[in-house]
C-alpha cells in the first residue's frame, strides 16, 4: 500500500512539472490529446472492463460534445462555460434514450449496433449542411473561459485537461470500491450470477453506458474549445476503434489502463507519421490503421489481459486480480 | 423522362446494387454459420479483389487472367487470415473475435492505402455495347453479369451443400460440431475452408462491380456494412433470407437515392440495421428459414 501512496502523488506531481520543465508545444499538444483521449477510454473502459459491454460507436459522443459546444457558442452565442457542461448533458441523455433498447442486445448485435449508431452519427454531422457546417465543419469557436480564466494557451489548457482527468480518476477509483463498483465487477465476472444475487443488471448497465458518453462528451467539449475548429473527420468509425484499441491495451478494469493505452496509441501513431514517411516516400492519409489493426488483433490473441497487467505497480489493487480482458459470456 | 421510366430505371440500379449485397451478405452468412464468426474483414477482400484486379489489368494482363489471380490471390488471404488470427484465437469468446476481425479489417484497409494511395481507380465493362432498353430504362451491360455471379454462386453453393460429400460435412459440423468430429470431419479445416471461399467470393463481387463504381482503398467498408444489413434483415443465419435482404436494401436505397436525396443512401442502410436490430433481432425474412444453410 505505501508504494501506491507514494506512486500516484509523484506520479502526479511530475506530469504536472511538464510545461515547466519542456517548452515544447508540440509535446504539449501531444499530451493534451492524451488526457483527452483518456477521458473517454476512462469511460469505456468502465463500460467493457466492469459492465461487460463493448462499444464502436463511441466516437460518435465524442463528436456530439465537439459538436454541441461548436454549434451553441459560434451559433447560438452561449457563454462558454454553459456550454461544456451542455456538451457532456447531451451525449449523456442520447445514450440514456438509445441505451435501453441497445443493451439488451448480445454481443454480437452490440457491436454491430453501436457501429451503426457511431456511423449514423458521423453521417448527420456530414450532411448536416448549416447546422453542422457540412464535411468542412465549424471554424471560429471561442476560448473557453472560466470567470476571469481565458483558456487560451496551450499551458493553460493542458493543466485544464489533466486537473479535470484526476478528478475523474480519483472520482472512479472511488467508485469502483463502492458497492456499485463490486455490482458491475460481478455483471463482468457472470451476469447470472449477480442477477441472483439480487444485482438489477440491466439498470447498471445502462448507467455505465450513459457515464461513459457523459466522459466521451466531455473530451468532446474540450477538444472543441482547444483546436477552435470541428470537422467530422475526426468522429469517424476508425477513431471508436482507436477507443477501443485504447481501453485494451491498457488492460480493462485497471487503474492507469486507460491512461497507459491512450498514451500508447497516441504516441505510436505520432512515431508511425514520423516514421513512415522515411521508409516509404509519398505515403499519407491514415496508414498507421494497419498497425493499430495488428496490434489490435495480437493483443486480442496472446493478451487479452492488455499490457496494463505487465506491471505490478500499474494494477489496481495488490489483492485483485490483473484485468482479466473481455469477460467471456456465460455458458 | 417519364417518371414510369425513372422508376424502373431505379429498380434496375436497385437490383444491381443489392445483387452486390447479397453476394457478400452470401460469405457472410456462409461463414457465419459454419464458424460463428461474423467477418467484418469481409467488405476488405471486396475492395482487395477489385484492387488487385484492376493493377494487373493496368500491367497488360488480359481481364480473364487478372480476374483469376486476383480472386487467388484474395482467397489466399482469405485462409492465411483465418490460420493466423482466427485459428490462434479459438476458444475466445465471440466479442473478442469480433474486435479481431475488426482489426483485421483497419488493417487490410491501411494496406489498401499504402498500396493504392486515395486515387480513385476503374475497370473496362467486361462485355462491349451499350446499354440494353427494357420498357423505358437503360440496363448497363455490366448489371447482367452482376446477376450471373449471384444466381451461378447461388446455385454453386447449393449444388455443394446438397450434393457434394464435402458439402454434407459441413452441413453436419453446423448442426452439431461434436458430432461431426465424431465421424471425423475436421471443423477446423472447414473454418479455413469458409474463409478461403468467402476470400474468393468477396474478390469476385469486388472484380465484377469495378467497371461501374469508384474503386477505392476505403469502398470494402460500406460494402461490407451493406452486406451486414443484407445478411440482419435475413436472420443473420438465413441464405435465402440474406439475399433477399440484400436485394431489397438495394431497391430501398436506389429509391430513396433517386427520389429523397443521395446523401440519405449510406444512412438508410443504417437505419434498417438498427431498426430490424432493435425490433426484430432474430431478422424480417422469418417465414423463410426453416433450414440455417
Amino acid at each position: 500500500m505505501w508504494k501506491k501512496a507514494i506512486l500516484r502523488p509523484a506520479a502526479v506531481l511530475l506530469l504536472f512539472a511538464v510545461p515547466l520543465l519542456i517548452k515544447s508545444n508540440y509535446l504539449l499538444s501531444i499530451l493534451i490529446v492524451i488526457g483527452l483521449y483518456t477521458i473517454i477510454v476512462q469511460g469505456l473502459g468502465i463500460l467493457m472492463g466492469y459492465a461487460g459491454q463493448v462499444s464502436f460507436g463511441h466516437a460518435a459522443f465524442f463528436g456530439l460534445g465537439g459538436y454541441t459546444v461548436a454549434i451553441l457558442t459560434t451559433r447560438f452565442h452561449w457563454p462558454t462555460v454553459l456550454a461544456l457542461p451542455a456538451a457532456a448533458l447531451l451525449p449523456g441523455v442520447i445514450a440514456a434514450i438509445i441505451g435501453r433498447p441497445t443493451l439488451k442486445l448480445r454481443e454480437l448485435y452490440l457491436a454491430l449496433a453501436t457501429l451503426g449508431f457511431g456511423i449514423l452519427v458521423h453521417i448527420a454531422f456530414t450532411e448536416g449542411k448549416e447546422l453542422t457546417g457540412g464535411p468542412s465543419g465549424i471554424t471560429g469557436i471561442p476560448y473557453l473561459s472560466i470567470g476571469g480564466l481565458t483558456f487560451d494557451s496551450d499551458i493553460k489548457f493542458f493543466y485544464l485537461v489533466w486537473i479535470t482527468l484526476f478528478l475523474i480518476l480519483a472520482g472512479i477509483n472511488n467508485l469502483v470500491r463502492s458497492r456499485v463498483g463490486r455490482a458491475l465487477r460481478a455483471i463482468s465476472e457472470s451476469e447470472h450470477a449477480a442477477e441472483n444475487a439480487g444485482i438489477d443488471t440491466a439498470k447498471l448497465k445502462l448507467q455505465a453506458f450513459i457515464f461513459s458518453a457523459l466522459l466521451a462528451g466531455l473530451a468532446g467539449g474540450l477538444y472543441a474549445f482547444y483546436v477552435t475548429f470541428i470537422s467530422p473527420s475526426p468522429f469517424g468509425f476508425h477513431a471508436s476503434v482507436q477507443f477501443v484499441l485504447m481501453a485494451v491495451i491498457g488492460g480493462l478494469g485497471t487503474f492507469w489502463g486507460p491512461l497507459l493505452g491512450a498514451a500508447v496509441v497516441v504516441t505510436l501513431g505520432e512515431f508511425l507519421r514520423w516514421a513512415v514517411p522515411l521508409v516509404i516516400p509519398g505515403a499519407g492519409g491514415e496508414y498507421q490503421i494497419i498497425f493499430f489493426g495488428l496490434i489490435l488483433v495480437l493483443l486480442m490473441i496472446f493478451r487479452p489481459e492488455g499490457l496494463g497487467a505487465l506491471g505490478k505497480c500499474l494494477k489496481l489493487s495488490p489483492e485483485k486480480m490483473p484485468g482479466t480482458g473481455i469477460p467471456s459470456k456465460d455458458i | 423522362m417519364h417518371i414510369a421510366d425513372q422508376l424502373l430505371q431505379l429498380l434496375f440500379t436497385g437490383l444491381t446494387l443489392g445483387s452486390i449485397y447479397s453476394l457478400i451478405a452470401l460469405a457472410l452468412v456462409t461463414t457465419f454459420n459454419i464458424t460463428g464468426i461474423l467477418n467484418l474483414a469481409q467488405g476488405e477482400f471486396v475492395a482487395l479483389g477489385a484492387l488487385l484486379a484492376v493493377s494487373m489489368y493496368a500491367a497488360g494482363m488480359p481481364m480473364a487472367a487478372a480476374f483469376t489471380v486476383s480472386v487467388l490471390l484474395v482467397a489466399m488471404l482469405g485462409g492465411f487470415l483465418e490460420r493466423f488470427a482466427i485459428h490462434t484465437a479459438r476458444g475466445a469468446s465471440g466479442l473478442t473475435l469480433i474486435i479481431i476481425t475488426i482489426g483485421l479489417s483497419i488493417s487490410l484497409r491501411g494496406l489498401a492505402l499504402l498500396i493504392w494511395g486515395t486515387e480513385t481507380y476503374s475497370l473496362p465493362a467486361f462485355s462491349k455495347g451499350g446499354p440494353l432498353f427494357i420498357g423505358g430504362a437503360a440496363v448497363n451491360p455490366q448489371s447482367l453479369w452482376i446477376f450471373g455471379l449471384t444466381a451461378i454462386t447461388l446455385a454453386g453453393l447449393y449444388a455443394f451443400f446438397e450434393l457434394t460429400y464435402w458439402g454434407k460435412a459441413v452441413k453436419a459440423s453446423v448442426i452439431n460440431r461434436a458430432a461431426a468430429r465424431l465421424v471425423g470431419i475436421n471443423p477446423h479445416t472447414v473454418s479455413f475452408l469458409a474463409f478461403t471461399a468467402s476470400g474468393a467470393l468477396g474478390a469476385a463481387a469486388g472484380i465484377f462491380i469495378a467497371p461501374i463504381t469508384m474503386t477505392t482503398y476505403d469502398m470494402g467498408f460500406m460494402l461490407g456494412l451493406k452486406g451486414f444489413v443484407a445478411a440482419v434483415i435475413g436472420g443473420l443465419s438465413n441464405v435465402g433470407g440474406a439475399v433477399l435482404g440484400g436485394i431489397l436494401l438495394g431497391i430501398l436505397e436506389s429509391y430513396s437515392a433517386g427520389l429523397i436525396s443521395s446523401g440519405l443512401k449510406d444512412a438508410i442502410a443504417i437505419i434498417i440495421l438498427l431498426a430490424v436490430l432493435l425490433i426484430r433481432p432474430e431478422g424480417i425474412i422469418g417465414a423463410i428459414r426453416e433450414r440455417k444453410i
